[in-house]
Parts: structure tokens; C-alpha cells; sequence
């Protein structure tokens, strides 16, 4: 049995299943030999968090330096056994084998009884993708039976003995000041604790319904701010840039005056992109205990030693007393990076002394958690009579840097990230703002092919000298049968797609027109994904038709709708996600390149379906939707309203 | 962890005295050590500790509480213990018997129909429902049954698939069967 810590986490990613297939690869065991301890800081090495797409280009990598050193170990113990040089013996399926002599030693023989340690070499050659085994084969999900017989244990699912269940009182709206909290009445409760810290008010108490009973009966006074609300959003953004804070500066190449002037066509045009929920099916949860002064909190959280610090410093206690442990999560997209359930549950426990449980409500994850930032984009744009960009100019207000930059060949360019004083509470997202830019820039090149009356392919191609970047547009192009010919008038098709974080993606979408109802309907997605060489074809699949179904969310309806510090819509049964009736056929086309060392895939293939969907909703209907989501009441409304 | 007494304590003068509400749960009679006005979804996983059903919304939108209740499917975040009392109900932790995995179980298995897998239960669970009464469900009549169901990582077609095989893997099998034990119509 091979044991590997590492300090990054499962959340649905698949990330379990890969590591482990590295590791198994490097090191020639079976990967059913494999045993992977996982986020927590007790026992796993210091990780910054399981984000931004690393795992796989970054920890993958290291582990397989530390398997390729553990293989060198075995192999000189075995050298020495039978005083035959190490280079003369072959590692394989767990064991050292002398293929002169014919004698075999399993890795458990020799190193049983020793501790076998080393430094890992500065440069230590790893297998190379072409020469993998169980690395770059499909294998299932690790642990897959614990998920499907209800068995496996997520943060909400641990009972300790003596359990209390914890409840928050939530302020009146956002940044709300506590004045007076009566708890006299919630203290009277059988069993019921209650703390209060400055604006935290909460309870413990036997049962979730107890717990539920002694919040309604505190009565509580607090002073709020009037704040503004989703229908001002834009505008809103657009007045309250950070003014303070290092500001972002443009990139900058050649001039954009100067490519415009000599532009054939020129446009200018605005985008919008609202705040959108993570909406994890596992609310925010933890578990905290208590014991001889120090900490141990079960939570489900995309950064274990980011929640340990953060504990350490609400809860003044040093680092080395608390310990954060990270059970497989119920999904995360970006959205757990905080340790707010944390901090919740370790701060009742100590006052209870008694292990307490906080799972969210789906009220409270809504309310309460972070989201992906709305944003305000601006083009201004030019083109040539040969079609080529002159000119690109590019604002991203609020949302954010990432994807920002054009992969397209255009000599002058201007492209400048706006920080703003965002009205909610915002972070990470799957694929962070990298969907709000490609939703912008590929929306436009889509407007600038009609413009120049170019086909939208052929458009990209021109102005795109990135090879890989060109294949995936042409393997995605290909297996939809683009160009297609409309056999309906309600039909359309479109295309977006762009390069992230090394991944390289192209979606080609078909929709649907109802004509009476104006609802728009997917009919065809296909998606080509190309990310070097491929750790998990069958993990990467799920990832990249998963992408296309989460973001279809984003694409057509989710919107955060607020008002004054409250969100108006905390509830499914007021805000839409993708349900079996939206999903359509979904093709993904992955793209093997054994020669490029494999980068992460689990948000870049999430980046090119919005813009294809609103490029194939104009090609359907002449309307151009410049806002995200693109059709929350259906075009209908749209047009009644427009 | 500190010794203090259980949660028991919290129950009412009354609920104590009424005696506790039974039901025959995942084919065993259960008493519930919750008051009866608790939600069932509770009383299975806290009190009973069956925590395979879970948490997802509390107002029936999302489908991953989703027991059987006399054989149908059912929201147990919208039930309360008393709803539960003197019937049939089944959990995700019913479906394997022996060591051997419900058809829907394989089937999930087989096409790694999941990826954070917090939907699972429930989707299992709509699942059997859905093959008890129409064993050989088109592609259509799957969506339909599984819409209250929220998969937010979006592994819908691979449940799909996973429901068109266990229709396939159940017709195969003998006449009397695969159901679970207990989830009797």
C-alpha cells in the first residue's frame, strides 16, 4: 500500500482519481494500491488551495518527482541486496526484478523495517505522457462505490457523540451594524447555548429545529445602509471605480487611434455580465471540536491552510492548535475558498464545549456566500477591407483579468482591467472572469464577421495565428458540420471559443427559436478541448461536458437578483439553474497532445459556450443579446420590452 | 469530547409520553428519537443516522433528500416524522443487499455518472422510482422523471445513460425482480 499526502482537495473535480494516477505511473504500482490523504494541514504538506486550474500542471508534476525518487530508492535498496548495479534492475507493478537472475523483491520487502528518505533531486526526468501506463487511460472515479450506496461522508454527514447544531443569526441586510440583541429568552432554552460577539449572534442547541426555534426568538435591533440594487448595477459600476488600491495598467501595443482611423468598419459596443451564484448542491459546512485547547474543524473548502490561518487569527490562537480537514466536497466551482461555516462552528463549539455542526441553508449560501462579479465590458473596434483587425480597444469593468487578452493578431491594442467597489460580495469562479471576457470578445468578432461579411470561422482564422488555438476552432468547426445550412427560420448556429490558463477551447452551439413562446432552447453543443497531454480522457470528459451544462446556467438565466442588501432571489425555486429538460446533445471533442505536459481543464472548457449560444441566438433571429444571461424571460419578453 | 448528555433531552413532556413513532425503514422497524413535527430528512440522517439522503435545499426543489414513502418517491425535507409514521421507507442505504449493488447502484457505477456526487442519492432513488412503475422509460419520460433533480455539475447525460442501462441490466434479470426489500407498491 502506498500512502500519498498531498494538500489538495477532491471537490468533484475528479483531482483524487488523476493524482493517484500519476503517482501509480511514476512509481509502477497498481493504481488500486494507491492511497491519497488529502487536505489536511495535520498531515499533508502546506498547499495554497485547490484553485485556478494547478492541480494537474503543478502538483501532478511534483508528485511524480517524489514517486520517481521513492522508484530510485527501491531500486538502489535492491542494488545493494544483490550487489547488482541499479541500471541492470527494472521497477514494475510494485516490484524490483533482477531480469538476469531472475529475483524479485516487492517495494513492501525492502523497505519494510526502514525509513527510506531522501531529498527530491532539483532535476529528477519523469516519465514523459507517450511512455504513461495507467496515466492518460480512463479510469473510474477512486472510491466511486462509497458515492453510489450513500456511504462516502461529506462535512454534513459527520455525527460525532455529544453533537450540538449550530445556527446563525443573519444581519438585516449586507453590512448591517448589530445595536441590541435580546437573548434572554433563546438562554432559556433547554440545551441551548448562545454566543454573542460584537455583530456574530448564534446558537447551539440538540436539534437543527431547536436551533431554528431559539434564532426566531432573539429579538434584534441594527442599523442599515440604503444600497443599491441590480437594476442600477451597471451604471452603478461604472461610477464606482476603485480609486484606491494599485490600479491595473493597460496593456498596450501600437496605437489604437491610428488603427482605427485606418479601419474599413469600425464598432463600438458595450457588454454586461451579471453576478452569478456557485449554487454547490453541498451548502458551506463544518464541524468544529474543541479538545485541550486546540481545534480540529471538518469543512468542505478549496483552501485548508487558507482556513487554518483564518482561524488562527479570528480565534487568536496559534496556527499549530488548529486543524483543518477537508472530506471529498459536494462541488465548490470557486466558491469555497472562504472559512466563513468555519469560524461559525469553531466559535459556538468553544463556547459550548461540545462539537457543533453548521450546515448553510441554501437561503444562507445564496445570501450570504460570495459571487462571481457582474461586470461592465467596452470594445471599440476596427477592421480593414481584408478582413484583419486594425484595431482593439478592451474595458473590463469589475469583473475581472482573467482571459482578458485577445488571442487574436491585431497590431494595436489597448486592453485594461477596471477594479471596482463592488456592490456584493464577490471571488472566485469557476473559470473567474475569463467567461465575462470571452463572452464579450468573441460576441464582437461574431459582430465584426457579420459586419465584414465574412463566415464567423473563416473570420477567427484569419485573424489567428496561434496553432492550437486554430486546431480546436477547426476540430469543433468540423464535428458539428460548420458551416451549416438553416433547414428552419428558427434555427441558428454560432461559434466561441478562446485560450485560458493553457487550455484551449472551441464550442459551436445550435438553438432553437420557440416562435410563440420566444423560448430559446439548445439543441447541439460541441465543444473541442485541448489541454497538452491527457491525464483521465473519461474524467476530462465529465469535466468538459460538465463546463458546457454549468455554464449553460450562466449563459441563458442565473442572475443574482438584489435590492438594498438583500438578495431577492435566494431560493432554486427562484433562481434557475440547468435541469435535465435544458441539457442538449453534448459532443466533446478532446484533443491528445502527448508532447505538451498536461495543464488543468477543470474551467477553461466553461468559457466558450455563452458567446456561441448569443452568436447562434442572432444568427437565429437577427437580435444581438449583449447581456449576461442572455434570455431570462426568453426572447419574447425581450422584444415586447426593446 | 465533553460528557454531557444527549440529544435526547430536547424532546417534549408529550412526544415522550405519546411513545415514539415507528416506521419500517429500509425493510427494519425503526423508531425515530425525534419529536414529530421534525423534518423526516432530519430524523433520517441525525437521529437515525442514515446520511446518505441529503441537504440540498429545504423546499423540495432540488431532489437530493429524495426517499421512497410507501414505494413513492418523495422530498423528505418536505415530510415530517408523523408523515412517516407506520410506513415503508427507503433510503440510498437500502438498494445494496449482500454486497450486491441495486442495478440503478451498477449502473451509476458503470457510467461514472457523477462527479461531486452529492446528487447521487437522490438521483438514484427518482431513479428506482421512476423503474418500479415504467420499466422501460424512453429518453423523454427519464428527463421528465429526474427535472426535480439538480445535478449542478452537470452529468445529466451520463445519468441518462446510467437509468437507460439499469432499465436494460433489470429487463435481463429474473421475473420477480431487483427492487429493494421494502419498497414494496
Amino acid at each position: 500500500m502506498v500512502t500519498v499526502f498531498t494538500g489538495k482537495v477532491e471537490v468533484g473535480q475528479n483531482t483524487r482519481t488523476t493524482l493517484a494516477q500519476s503517482v501509480a505511473d511514476e512509481l509502477r504500482v497498481p493504481l488500486s494500491s494507491i492511497r491519497m490523504v488529502m487536505g489536511d494541514t495535520a498531515l499533508t504538506p502546506f498547499d495554497m488551495g485547490t484553485f485556478g486550474s494547478r492541480s494537474t500542471p503543478y502538483m501532478s508534476p511534483q508528485l511524480r518527482r517524489v514517486a520517481s525518487a521513492a522508484r530510485d530508492l527501491l531500486l538502489e535498496q535492491a542494488s545493494a541486496e544483490w550487489k547488482t548495479p541499479a541500471d541492470k534492475l527494472l521497477a514494475n507493478d510494485g516490484k524490483i526484478t533482477n531480469p538476469a537472475s531472475g529475483a524479485t523483491l516487492t517495494y513492501g520487502q525492502l523497505a519494510q523495517r526502514k525509513t527510506l528518505a531522501r531529498e527530491i533531486p532539483d532535476a529528477d526526468p519523469v516519465t514523459p505522457p507517450d511512455q504513461w501506463t495507467i496515466a492518460g487511460k480512463p479510469v473510474p472515479k477512486v472510491d466511486a462505490r462509497a458515492f453510489v450506496t450513500g456511504q462516502h461522508q461529506y462535512t454534513p454527514d459527520l455525527r460525532p457523540a455529544n453533537l450540538l447544531h449550530g445556527k446563525v443569526l443573519r444581519p438585516a441586510s449586507f453590512g448591517a451594524t448589530l445595536v441590541s440583541a435580546d437573548l434572554a429568552a433563546a438562554k432559556a432554552m433547554p440545551g441551548v447555548v448562545v454566543v454573542r460577539d460584537e455583530n456574530f449572534v448564534a446558537v447551539a442547541a440538540p436539534t437543527e429545529r431547536s436551533a431554528e426555534k431559539a434564532i426566531a426568538v432573539i429579538h434584534a435591533d441594527s442599523i442599515t445602509t440604503p444600497q443599491t440594487s441590480s437594476n442600477q448595477l451597471y451604471s452603478y459600476l461604472k461610477k464606482n471605480l476603485e480609486t484606491d488600491g494599485e490600479h491595473q495598467q493597460p496593456h498596450e501595443k501600437g496605437s489604437v487611434v491610428n488603427g482605427l482611423t485606418a479601419a474599413t468598419h469600425r464598432l463600438e459596443q458595450t457588454y454586461n455580465v451579471a453576478y452569478i451564484a456557485h449554487a454547490p448542491l453541498e451548502p458551506r459546512a463544518a464541524l468544529a471540536e474543541w479538545k485541550d485547547e486546540k481545534l480540529t474543524v471538518w469543512t468542505g473548502t478549496q483552501r485548508p491552510f487558507g482556513v487554518q490561518e483564518e482561524l488562527s487569527a479570528a480565534l487568536h490562537i496559534p496556527k499549530d492548535r488548529v486543524r483543518v480537514i477537508v472530506p471529498d466536497t459536494g462541488s465548490a466551482y470557486g466558491g469555497k475558498h472562504t472559512g466563513d461555516a468555519a469560524l461559525e462552528a469553531a466559535r459556538l463549539a468553544r463556547a459550548a464545549n461540545r462539537p457543533v455542526k453548521i450546515v448553510w441553508t441554501r437561503e444562507e449560501e445564496f445570501a450570504w456566500a460570495y459571487f462571481r462579479p457582474a461586470g461592465v465590458i467596452e470594445i471599440k473596434s476596427g477592421i480593414s477591407s481584408d478582413g484583419k483587425l486594425s484595431a482593439w480597444e478592451f474595458h473590463n469593468y469589475n469583473s475581472g483579468a482573467s482571459g482578458i487578452q485577445t488571442p487574436y493578431d491585431v497590431a494595436n491594442q489597448r486592453i485594461q482591467f477596471h477594479p471596482v467597489n463592488s456592490p456584493l460580495r464577490q471571488g472566485s469562479y469557476r473559470g473567474l472572469a475569463a467567461t465575462a471576457n470571452h463572452f464579450a470578445r468573441e460576441s464582437h468578432m461574431d459582430e465584426l464577421a457579420h459586419a465584414a461579411q465574412i463566415d464567423p470561422l473563416e473570420f477567427r482564422l484569419r485573424n489567428l495565428s496561434d496553432a492550437r488555438l486554430r486546431a480546436v476552432f477547426e476540430s469543433a468547426a468540423k464535428t458539428f458540420g460548420w458551416p451549416r445550412r438553416k433547414i428552419q427560420t428558427s434555427q441558428g448556429f454560432g461559434m466561441g471559443g478562446g485560450v485560458e490558463k493553457n487550455g484551449y477551447v472551441a464550442t459551436c452551439a445550435e438553438i432553437a427559436v420557440d416562435q410563440n413562446s420566444g423560448d430559446v432552447r439548445v439543441v447541439r453543443i460541441v465543444t473541442a478541448f485541448e489541454c497538452g497531454a491527457i491525464v483521465n480522457p473519461d474524467g476530462l470528459r465529465n469535466q468538459v461536458i460538465g463546463a458546457n451544462i454549468m455554464g449553460l446556467g450562466g449563459a441563458l438565466f442565473e442572475a443574482i437578483e438584489f435590492e438594498n442588501g438583500r438578495i431577492l432571489n435566494p431560493r432554486f425555486a427562484q433562481y434557475r439553474l440547468p435541469r435535465f429538460r435544458d441539457i442538449p446533445e453534448i459532443e466533446a471533442v478532446l484533443i491528445d497532445r502527448k508532447d505538451i505536459p498536461p495543464a488543468g481543464a477543470g474551467e477553461t472548457p466553461i468559457v466558450g459556450l455563452a458567446p456561441a449560444i448569443g452568436n447562434a441566438i442572432f444568427d437565429a433571429t437577427g437580435i444581438r443579446l449583449r447581456n449576461l444571461p442572455l434570455v431570462p424571460r426568453g426572447l419574447k419578453s425581450l422584444k415586447t420590452s426593446a | 469530547m465533553a460528557n454531557t448528555p444527549s440529544g435526547r433531552d430536547a424532546r417534549g413532556f408529550e412526544d415522550q409520553m405519546a411513545g415514539p413513532i415507528h416506521a419500517q425503514i429500509n425493510g427494519k422497524s425503526r423508531a425515530f428519537a425525534s419529536e414529530p413535527e421534525t423534518s423526516l430528512l432530519f430524523a433520517l440522517r441525525e437521529g437515525l443516522g442514515l446520511t446518505g439522503t441529503k441537504y440540498g435545499c429545504g423546499e423540495g426543489q432540488c431532489g437530493a433528500c429524495t426517499i421512497l414513502l410507501n414505494g413513492v418517491p418523495r422530498r423528505s425535507c418536505q415530510l415530517s416524522v408523523s408523515d412517516a409514521a407506520g410506513k415503508s421507507i427507503v433510503t440510498i442505504e437500502g438498494f445494496e443487499h449482500n454486497g450486491q449493488l441495486h442495478p440503478v447502484q451498477q449502473a451509476f457505477l458503470d457510467q461514472g455518472a457523477f462527479q461531486c456526487a452529492y446528487c447521487t442519492s437522490g438521483m438514484i432513488v427518482s431513479s428506482v422510482a421512476l423503474l418500479q412503475k415504467n420499466p422501460n422509460p424512453s429518453t423523454t419520460e427519464i428527463v421528465q422523471a429526474l427535472q426535480g433533480n439538480i445535478c449542478r455539475c452537470g452529468t445529466h447525460p451520463r445519468i441518462v445513460a446510467a437509468v437507460e442501462q439499469a432499465a436494460r441490466a433489470m429487463h435481463r434479470s429474473t421475473p420477480q425482480g431487483t427492487g429493494p426489500k421494502g419498497s414494496g407498491q
